[in-house]
């Protein structure tokens, strides 16, 4: 068995990339993703780590190596957050719709302006519609667990696709937490080789990322659909050898003391666990509540959402970004698409909050639940409403 | 190429969309582009070649006669060879006429 130690979230992840044997790293350093990096960095200049580390001068670039080198066939890993994630965007597309697999971990961090190194979701919102598997985590067991199974994911030959393991930044990134290591035996048991089918080769020859003209561009976008949607049953089978093998269990919808809840409150990352220590004190005081936390945002999960929510009378959500002129918040938007045609379906209610790194404490998430269930019984003129701003 | 673009359905595009058969760009008819098209007055021609040299598409081939000719099926109509040919061989005409 693996051996548990205490260390910061974020050189967790250098170490478990290293246990992961990546082949090339291509990364550039920003606020609150840096450690991971230099981490990395340290690594491969010690030798501890036989991998090509390229030092590039922007996230573009990190990511256009990232293609290359997936391309070549070599397990390839980056990790950026906010505005370094935005600098990447339109290369994130390229590097779903070429289906190379490469794994980055993502230290979800604010958009500018103003300028904020703190976390939300912001930029992890911005990317969903990249094609990318989005996984999200909520402790650093988690982000180690998740990166060892995105590896696999990405490179099994039914999905190819590249992956994000999100984490957020500062409330996880910085934090030390006690992690169990897996053995190097039993991650290159569970890791096979990565073996893309058809690597650029001088003996072999291929054209990557080739102009699709009108006649063939639709095509090939509804083949990555179909993809990215069916990669969702190897997430499941990998989740599922994960737990076989390592005693530690995932599913792309988790609950809390959901069953049979008449009211439940939703979340997404680090500030579910805070969440937990909310329905266990609302609990503990008669109350009907459970809580419901999303791990897969992308494939989303269609029908384990509906199956967790649907015996529920009130759905409260707290999205940590604002989608600008629209709905509020797009976790909870995308909860509402879901839900919008079944016939039994819980009274929805959005909450966006822990904007840029704002905390949300057990008795802010209790003041949500309470004024989630006033607006459930009331109603209310608005689309969502913002939790937490001094009036 | 077994099939063409035209005939590929959305299960028969390649991981990616890799192309793993060299050369299928030539399938590409860049010649629908055109509004004009080069005609050709050969009793001036002095098969010099400077329209293929000028040629930005590379569709200018030597017939069996040895004069140089623009391949329709890619010509976007830019009327380069036009102003290039010394001996104003050829004269660009508007399509459908």
């Amino acid at each position: 068995m693996g051996v548990r130690k205490g260390v910061e979230v974020s050189i967790a992840i250098g170490d478990v990339v290293k246990l992961a044997n990546a082949d090339v790293i291509a990364a550039y350093p920003i606020t609150p993703q840096t450690h991971i990096v230099e981490h990395l960095a340290e690594l491969v200049a010690d030798g501890e780590l036989d991998a090509e580390f390229i030092p590039v001068e922007s996230e573009h670039s990190a990511m256009s190596a990232c293609l290359g080198s997936a391309a070549a066939g070599a397990r390839t890993f980056t990790a950026s957050a906010g505005q370094g994630l935005e600098l990447m965007h339109e290369v994130l597309y390229v590097a779903s719709s070429m289906q190379l697999p490469i794994v980055m971990a993502v230290a979800n961090r604010a958009l500018s302006s103003p300028l904020s190194v703190w976390g939300d979701h912001s930029d992890m919102m911005a990317v969903r519609d990249t094609g990318w598997i989005q996984i999200v985590t909520e402790n650093g067991q988690e982000v180690i667990d998740n990166i060892i199974c995105a590896f696999r994911i990405a490179e099994d030959k039914q999905v190819l696709l590249p992956v994000m393991v999100h984490l957020d930044g500062f409330h996880l990134t910085h934090v030390i937490e006690p992690i169990i290591f897996p053995e190097q035996s039993e991650v290159d048991q569970f890791l096979p080789p990565n073996q893309y089918p058809l690597p650029l080769d001088p003996d072999r020859p291929v054209a990557m990322g080739d102009f699709g003209p009108p006649i063939i561009y639709s095509e090939t976008k509804w083949a990555q659909e179909v993809r990215l949607r069916a990669s969702k049953k190897v997430i499941l089978d990998c989740w599922q050898e994960f737990g076989k093998a390592f005693q530690r269990h995932y599913s792309p919808v988790e609950s809390y003391h959901s069953e049979g809840a008449k009211v439940l409150l939703f979340t997404m990352g680090s500030f579910s666990e805070t969440a937990m220590e909310a329905i266990d004190k609302m609990r503990g005081e008669g109350k009907d509540i459970g809580l419901i936390r999303l791990r897969l945002w992308r494939p989303f999960p269609f029908a384990e959402l509906r199956r967790a929510v649907r015996d529920a009378d009130v759905l409260i959500t707290l999205d940590r970004a604002i989608s600008f002129g629209g709905p509020g918040g797009a976790v909870c938007s995308e909860i509402k698409a879901a839900l919008y045609n079944e016939a039994k379906k819980p009274k929805i209610v959005s909450f966006v909050g822990g904007l840029g790194g704002r905390d949300i404490t057990v008795d802010g998430f209790e003041e949500i639940v309470n004024r989630g269930i006033e607006i459930a019984e009331k109603g209310s003129q608005n689309e969502f409403e913002i939790f937490g701003v001094r009036e | 190429m077994a099939k063409t673009e035209g005939e590929l359905t959305w299960q028969d595009i390649e991981i990616g969309a890799i192309a793993t058969e060299p050369g299928n760009a030539s399938q590409y008819q860049t010649g629908t582009w055109r509004s004009q098209r080069p005609t050709y007055d050969f009793t001036r021609c002095i098969k010099c070649g400077m329209c293929q040299l000028f040629c930005p598409e590379g569709c200018v081939e030597q017939n069996e006669d040895g004069y140089f000719e623009a391949n329709l099926y890619y010509c976007k109509g830019c009327g380069i060879c036009a102003r290039e040919c010394w001996t104003r061989v050829i004269t660009m005409v508007e399509e459908g006429e």
